[in-house]
């Protein structure tokens, strides 16, 4: 099992939850976040003063897969998510050693 | 006289708009300051409004329109004491006449004025002062500054037609506050932001204006109020108070441009902070002027206002003083240019209407009088408070924000506090 965790535009987040559900993933985990990469931040200007705010917001995406989609899955979010612009993002996966189904007790694959 | 009822009513609207105003200022310096300051910000405007309405009546009126002058500086605080000593109430128990109106109407009039330049002050120290050095300091300051000038420009004092300073045709203008108001203010702010010293991070950290909407609808309100500060100040409801009128909203309207596109080629923004502190300093400008100059100089007079404003503001960062909101840059600077632009655009005397250099050097003085009176006066009154009482909170306190160590409020609950509030007593 995997984790794929991509940081996104907000503004892709539709689009990207929309070809995830096209490609079989039934859950996942948003959340609002703030960062930056090679953009850099942006410029604000209060009565001539200046402030440069580095940490701008994106969203974080998680899902979890079964070891042998996760290749797929990254391409997934990775084409609906970009724009070609600077800022789009990372998608990035990790191994999991288990997991659990709360509501069941569940393990492992069936837990997914 | 006889009682005028229009005049009257039309003074009792003003009254009510430009008591509007404090509120109005309290949205327009609250907005600017961070979340965790906004209700000290505002409650220093609703301070001033309890402080200076409650002295205004005992010897606030007194002290600015008394007959018995001392030197043309200040009225005697002990002749109306209280609004006795006949001036407002005759001894046959009849209201006293003056104009048209009677004179109780006009205190109440004038009374918000005291108010609303006291809480102009506040926004030079924001963020960082005990709040009962302030609610002292408004009313010493009140007292000290305030009264004598309003008697010196509008009671007959020095700075009047009935003063020293009249050559020929040219005597005092100022139509509706410039120097009482703006000058008085501004100066005050100067002084006592050197005086209380800088916020922690000044210059170094940022510090944002937290709500700009809540900025906006202030200075959408103060705009409104001022209808009755400056066509109000024609003490009529006539052709006079609406040329005030139209003077007041288009030097506000030009200041509007003026400051936005001095941002848009400096900074490369039109901001929404620009147009609302645009408004303020049209305003500003305009005051001493509004019944005084033609719509179009209205417009020169905002213009021009704008653009020094928006420049202005920017001085702080490079003088090292933390005006904290811009006092000094918006009602200094547009009040001493409204009431110096009177000596070209006054359309009985000014330059630009065929009238010697007289009302520019009338103009020039009441100013510079102005300026040095509140600057001695608040001097004295802050450096008096800093000995005693101090003007400074904790650094600790500044740090996790004045509003929760003094007030034991917060503006704005989050969820996490939220979590763990209990009722801890009924």
């Amino acid at each position: 099992m995997k984790l794929v965790t991509g940081v996104i535009q907000p503004h892709r987040l539709d689009d990207v939850k929309s070809a995830l559900e096209a490609a079989g993933v039934r859950g996942m985990t948003v959340s609002e976040a703030s960062g930056y990469g090679r953009q850099k931040g942006h410029t604000e200007v209060y009565r001539g003063a200046e402030y440069t705010v580095d940490l701008v917001p994106k969203v974080r995406i998680e899902v979890l897969v079964p070891s042998e989609d996760a290749a797929s899955i990254v391409d997934v979010v990775v084409n609906a998510a970009q724009t070609g612009k600077i800022g789009d993002g990372k998608v990035w996966t990790v191994p999991v050693d288990d997991i659990a189904r709360v509501r069941t007790g569940e393990h492992g694959d069936a837990a997914l | 006289m006889e009682l005028d009822t229009g005049v009257t009513a039309w003074m009792l609207t003003s009254a009510s708009l430009v008591l509007l105003m404090t509120p109005g200022l309290a949205l327009f310096y609250g907005g600017m300051v961070r979340g965790k300051s906004v209700l000290n910000m505002m409650m220093m405007s609703f301070g001033a409004m309890a402080v200076v309405g409650v002295i205004y009546v005992l010897w606030g009126w007194s002290m600015s329109y008394a007959d018995q002058s001392f030197g043309g500086i200040v009225g005697n605080p002990i002749e109306q004491f209280g609004l006795g000593g006949g001036g407002v109430l005759d001894d046959a128990g009849e209201w006293v006449v003056d104009g048209g109106l009677p004179i109780i109407v006009d205190v109440g009039f004038q009374a918000t004025f005291a108010i609303i330049t006291v809480a102009l002050i506040s926004g030079a120290i924001a963020d960082r002062v005990k709040f009962g050095t302030w609610m002292v300091f408004a009313g010493i300051w009140a007292t000290l500054s305030y009264f004598p000038m309003a008697h010196m420009v509008w009671g007959g004092g020095l700075l009047s037609d009935e003063g020293p300073f009249v050559f020929g045709d040219a005597v005092p203008i100022d139509f509706a506050g410039g120097t009482v108001v703006h000058i008085n203010a501004g100066v005050a702010a100067l002084v006592l932001a050197l005086i209380v010293g800088r916020r922690k991070g000044f210059g170094s950290e940022p510090i944002r204006p937290h709500n700009l909407p809540l900025v906006m609808l202030g200075a959408a309100l103060l705009w409104f109020g001022w209808f009755g500060f400056n066509a109000g100040s024609a003490y009529g409801a006539d052709g006079a108070a609406g040329l005030a009128w139209v003077n007041t909203t288009t030097a506000t309207a030009a200041a509007i441009l003026g400051w936005l596109i001095t941002e848009k080629l400096r900074d490369g923004s039109a901001t929404s902070l620009g147009a609302a502190s645009g408004v303020v300093a049209g305003l500003v400008a305009i005051t001493p002027a509004a019944g005084d100059v033609s719509p179009v100089g209205a417009i020169a007079i905002g213009a021009i206002a704008g653009v020094l404003s928006a420049f202005a503001v920017g001085l702080k960062f490079k003088l090292g003083f933390d005006d904290s909101l811009d006092v000094v840059g918006i009602h200094l600077v547009a009040g001493l240019w409204g009431t110096v632009a009177l000596g070209f655009l006054a359309t009985e005397t000014g330059l630009l209407y065929g009238g010697g250099i007289e009302q520019l050097g009338v103009q020039v003085i009441i100013a510079l009088v102005a300026v040095v009176f509140a600057g001695i006066v608040t001097l004295v009154i802050g450096l008096a408070l800093k000995a005693t009482m101090g003007w400074r909170i904790s650094e600790e306190e500044e740090v996790s924000g004045i509003d929760l160590a003094v007030h034991s409020e917060t503006a704005y609950e989050t969820i996490q506090q939220g979590s763990v509030i209990k009722e801890v007593r009924a």
